[in-house]
């Protein structure tokens, strides 16, 4: 009875809490008061996917901005100005990007915002942008995002374009006289946007696609979309994906002894994809950014030493390996400083600043213009190979 | 290489039960813990996790041999199950069904923070566990890890088999399953029987993570994907029964590497699902589910 | 309907109108838009769940068969709004009733299942037909919903009509729990043997039902789609339907007025915790977003533990303490 007694008023006192904290949540989320009026700094946000299903893309994203707000920081800052970013976590998820765009916009009043990480939270968070006019510079790679650029004169993208992947594969295509393509992409935007263009652009380079098949995010075997590859007689396999799944089909390729060549996608550019599908992976191809293989990039290159430095700096910060991805969001502080120091905190100006912007870049040597939001070609990817385990680059 | 009808045939069979193998296991989670409590725990996918993420720890990161890492990793994960038992489960005083089911959600969402905190939000691989060289076998060639996931159900399917028929815990852990007040009456405490079927089933979850990592790469966020087929497989097998969900964990898996193999591999799963219901609406209990003991479970 | 429910009803009406008032900012108002969409559906799930007795982990799909009407019909056919809205329903209601009839016969885990395997179906669907739904690269560019002329493309304008349409669902709810198919719903959630027995057609009733709440996840999903002006199969897996059913049972599934509550705190949650984390960022302590993780799940898992019936009845019992503290407290003080 006593013990009984005891329980109920713990019930109580909990439910007491409970209930509490709900007012005060109401009461604190909507205190409209802003805690951070600091005019004597510069405010910019960034949104990335920090956690939920794409968190491994807004990780590297946001280690990278913290650390360059604090390395600008303490060197004094821009204009003598502090640099303030205020990141928002979209869990990769539409709904949240729309909110997190609102918030920085409306109650952060930021001059321009860094991210989101995913084409589909960008997708979403792009109207919200365009009508608040500021400018929004998203790390993703959809193309679609800067279509038509009139209605998106408030919209950069830091990412190098699908379709320059697919120029770049075809290219090297042409040059080995291969023709019959058997296409297989893992069913996400960023899988799905690389199969249109595969399939677009195959007439142009008078390639065939004799193949076109799919796998989900979370297969673990594809031996079943390899026969049908296989049997379709292509001479070449493009697997173009972004999520872990991709390394299963070299293994599956190996085991089911195919032996022609296999290209990837710059999806591929994580070194632990490569490493998960061990000795499978040697020798397949695929096109990325340079960072990947800084080290084995000639020094003379323009991008050299600006990597080396991000690659020793990132690496020894964070004790992970460096990524195209955390690149995007690098080569957007560094633009955005840039436009800082020039034209100050004005979003016209800042926008104005950028569509003219050059610069070299991790992701490639940019050259914005009013027409060309995104301002790289596929000069800026590089055909890389897997050369015991590392990434090299096929041609030096 | 020689490439014929029934060497592709054989060559989606063999696709079809290394993904059935995975599905049942995760299904026979589901199966005990139903059993004792009439509840689908939906932190069953955030064990299977926490399984494959230690394993990877253990083995890469400490370097130990793979039978003691994999015996560490179970018996880890076994105790995360207890726990959760006696911290979320055990205190609750009115059970009913729904609220036991957002429970293990809320559980869910704890481990799935647990697990990012600590393993980080990238994939973790392993190596398979004997190689990467495939058996041929009338042309059709099967990955040794595949013949080790279909020898590891084998081996708990019989350690099921007897544990339930001939040990006194067992037995006891069926009679509450089919009757808990009189498993009561007879002497049973119910509520230990609860703890030592999440025990039981976080332990067969972690095996699942085990033996699935070397083949997907594992990340915290995987165990929604991996939990649902689970759960899906363990209802048209039948809840409760475990036998029913080896077969109806086969046999999704075939049939999804068959349609994906002969129909259309954009909606390999979306058929797989749709023949399941179509299972289900002519048997509402599943294939091997007895209509009597659904009705006793009943929210 | 009941004299409380008026009295709420008024309640929620009065604090919608002068909200705006209050809060200027669009951040915020765009955050309760959302929490409008969710209280749509989570009424509708409320009456299949809590009044029904019938489980549903396949409202997602309700919601994207709507948004996706709508994309597809306004943007891709240049139809008019309403007119995609219409047909929204119309599809997710004759959706409902073929994926009814077969399910409905099913019980517990058993329907839940069946409800999930549908709205997984659905999802794929919506990722594989390219052609159709735009994959998952999605639909663009559809237009904001104009409402006698007026276009809704500000945040207040769409505050004001989101929360209107939640006020006219909970006005048709109500009337219909209050009404003989409400009974008889209830007769159904008690025993279905002894409802049938009575004479209520169980079958007929929960197919009614079913479909009455795939209408209201319809129409939010059309409101979504006009609100964002994009979609992608994103927020239409199972997860949401998940958190769907968790919004409905934090609430209390047993009153409507419950699942608004549920709907309201977990929309408003993450939102807050948000907050929360700049706060912390402000005062200069190391705090990730990560955590939020742990808290959400944490709160979830205390609600659970400490307020088995929801938070509406939860209050309730806070009420019924408090007041016997007063009387208590006014004894002491006559004697």
């Amino acid at each position: 009875m006593m013990i009984n007694l005891r329980r109920q008023k713990e019930v109580r006192a909990v439910k007491r809490v409970l209930w509490c904290g709900f007012v005060l949540m109401f009461v604190f989320f909507f205190s409209t008061a802003t805690l951070y009026a600091d005019s004597k700094a510069y405010h910019v946000g960034c949104i990335f996917a920090i956690t939920g299903k794409a968190s491994w893309l807004g990780e590297p994203q946001k280690n990278t901005v913290e650390m360059l707000a604090q390395k600008i920081n303490e060197s004094g800052g821009i204009d003598g100005k502090k640099l303030v970013l205020h990141i928002e976590d979209t869990q990769g998820d539409n709904t949240r990007a729309v909110n997190a765009v609102k918030k920085l916009i409306k109650k952060f009043n930021v001059c321009a915002i860094l991210g989101p990480s995913r084409s589909g939270t960008s997708m979403a968070a792009i109207p919200v942008a365009q009508a608040a006019n500021i400018p929004l510079i998203s790390c993703a790679s959809a193309e679609i995002m800067l279509q038509p650029i009139e209605e998106r004169g408030w919209i950069f993208k830091l990412a190098q374009n699908d379709s320059d992947a697919v120029r770049k594969i075809y290219d090297h295509l042409v040059k080995r006289g291969l023709k019959k393509v058997g296409v297989i992409t893992g069913t996400t935007g960023f899988g799905a946007a690389g199969r249109d263009f595969l399939i677009k652009m195959a007439p142009e380079y008078g390639m065939e696609i004799v193949a076109d098949e799919t796998y989900a995010p979370g297969d673990t075997d594809m031996t079943a979309q390899l026969v049908k590859i296989r049997n379709s007689g292509a001479q070449v396999i493009v697997n173009w994906s972004i999520v872990p799944a991709q390394s299963i089909i070299p293994q599956n390729m190996k085991q089911l002894k195919m032996e022609i060549p296999l290209y990837q996608s710059h999806g591929f550019a994580n070194i632990k994809y490569a490493q998960a599908a061990g000795e499978a992976a040697e020798g397949l191809i695929f096109p990325a950014a340079r960072i990947m293989a800084v080290d084995t990039l000639p020094k003379r290159h323009p991008q050299y030493a600006l990597m080396a430095e991000y690659k020793s700096e990132y690496e020894s910060t964070y004790k992970d390996n460096v990524s195209t991805f955390g690149g995007h969001a690098y080569d957007g502080i560094h633009l955005l400083s840039g436009a800082l120091e020039k034209v100050g905190d004005d979003p016209a100006e800042i926008r104005n600043y950028i569509e003219n912007a050059r610069f070299v870049g991790t992701g490639g040597i940019f050259c914005f213009s009013p027409k060309d939001h995104c301002g790289l070609d596929k000069t800026a990817f590089e055909l890389l190979t897997v050369k015991n385990g590392k990434f090299v680059v096929l041609e030096p | 290489m020689e490439s014929g009808g029934f060497t592709d045939f054989l060559q989606f069979i063999f696709m079809g039960l290394q993904r059935g193998c995975i599905y049942a296991l995760v299904a026979m989670g589901f199966n005990i813990i139903y059993s004792a409590t009439g509840v689908i725990n939906f932190a069953q996918g955030e064990f299977v996790v926490l399984g494959g993420l230690m394993m990877v720890t253990l083995t890469t990161g400490f370097g130990l041999s793979i039978v003691f890492a994999f015996l560490i990793s179970t018996l880890f994960v076994t105790i995360i199950g207890i726990l959760m038992e006696r911290c979320t489960i055990n205190p609750v005083k009115k059970p009913t069904v729904l609220r036991l089911i957002i429970i293990t959600i809320a559980v869910s969402i704890l481990l799935k923070g647990v697990a990012m905190i600590i393993w980080g939000k990238g994939s973790h691989y392993m190596r398979h566990f004997s190689g990467s060289d495939p058996f041929v076998i009338a042309g059709a060639t099967i990955l040794p890890q595949t013949l080790w996931i279909i020898g590891i159900l084998g081996v708990i399917v019989v350690a099921f088999v007897v544990f339930f028929n001939l040990t006194m815990t067992g037995k006891s852990m069926r009679a509450c399953a089919i009757n808990r007040d009189a498993a009561c009456l007879a002497g049973i405490n119910d509520r230990n029987m609860v703890m030592l079927s999440f025990a039981l089933s976080a332990g067969i979850g972690a095996v699942a993570g085990i033996i699935v990592t070397p083949i997907i790469q594992m990340d915290y966020a995987r165990g929604a994907l991996l939990g649902l087929k689970g759960f899906g497989v363990a209802v048209v097998g039948g809840l409760g029964n475990s036998l029913g969900a080896v077969i109806a964990g086969i046999l999704v898996g075939v049939l999804e590497a068959l349609s994906g193999g002969y129909i259309s591999s954009h909606y390999m799963d979306a058929i797989a699902l749709l023949i399941l219901l179509l299972v289900l609406f002519v048997r509402p209990s599943g294939l091997f589910g007895s209509s009597e003991a659904s009705r006793l479970k009943e929210f | 309907m009941r004299h409380k429910d008026y009295m709420g009803l008024g309640i929620l009406l009065l604090v919608i109108i002068f909200l705006p008032f209050v809060i200027t900012n669009d951040y915020y108002l765009g955050v309760l838009v959302f929490t409008a969409l969710n209280c749509l559906t989570c009424i509708g799930l409320c009456l299949l769940m809590g009044y029904a007795g019938q489980i549903s982990l396949g409202h997602a799909a309700f919601y994207a068969l709507g948004a996706y009407a709508t994309g597809i019909l306004t943007a891709k056919l240049g139809w008019s709004s309403w007119m995609a809205m219409g047909t929204g329903v119309i599809i997710s209601a004759g959706v409902a009733f073929l994926v009814g009839v077969p399910s409905l016969r099913l019980k517990g885990h058993y329907l839940a299942m069946a409800t999930l395997g549908f709205g997984a179906i659905i999802h794929i669907v919506l990722i594989a037909a390219v052609n159709m739904t735009g994959g998952p690269s999605g639909v663009v560019g559809i237009p904001s919903l104009h409402f006698f002329g007026i276009e809704l493309n500000t945040d207040t304008r769409f505050f004001y009509f989101s929360w209107s349409t939640v006020i006219i669902g909970l006005l048709l709810a109500l009337n219909l729990i209050h009404s003989r198919v409400g009974r008889g719903l209830r007769a159904i959630h008690g025993s279905e043997d002894a409802a049938g027995s009575s004479g209520v057609n169980t079958s007929v009733y929960k197919i009614k039902v079913f479909m009455v709440s795939a209408v209201y996840a319809s129409v939010a999903g059309s409101l979504y789609a006009n609100y964002v002006n994009y979609i992608d199969p994103g927020p239409f897996d199972v997860m949401h339907s998940v958190l769907l059913l968790t919004m409905v049972a934090v609430g209390g599934m047993h009153t409507i007025w419950g699942a608004i509550t549920g709907a309201t705190v977990l929309s408003l949650l993450p939102e807050f915790l948000s907050s929360m984390s700049d706060y912390f960022e402000s005062l200069g302590l190391s705090y990730q977003p990560d955590y939020d993780t742990l808290i959400y799940g944490g709160i979830l898992l205390l609600m659970m533990l400490f307020l088995p019936e929801g938070l509406v009845d939860g209050m309730n019992s806070i009420r019924r303490i408090t007041s016997t503290m007063f009387i208590r407290a006014r004894k002491k003080l006559v004697f």
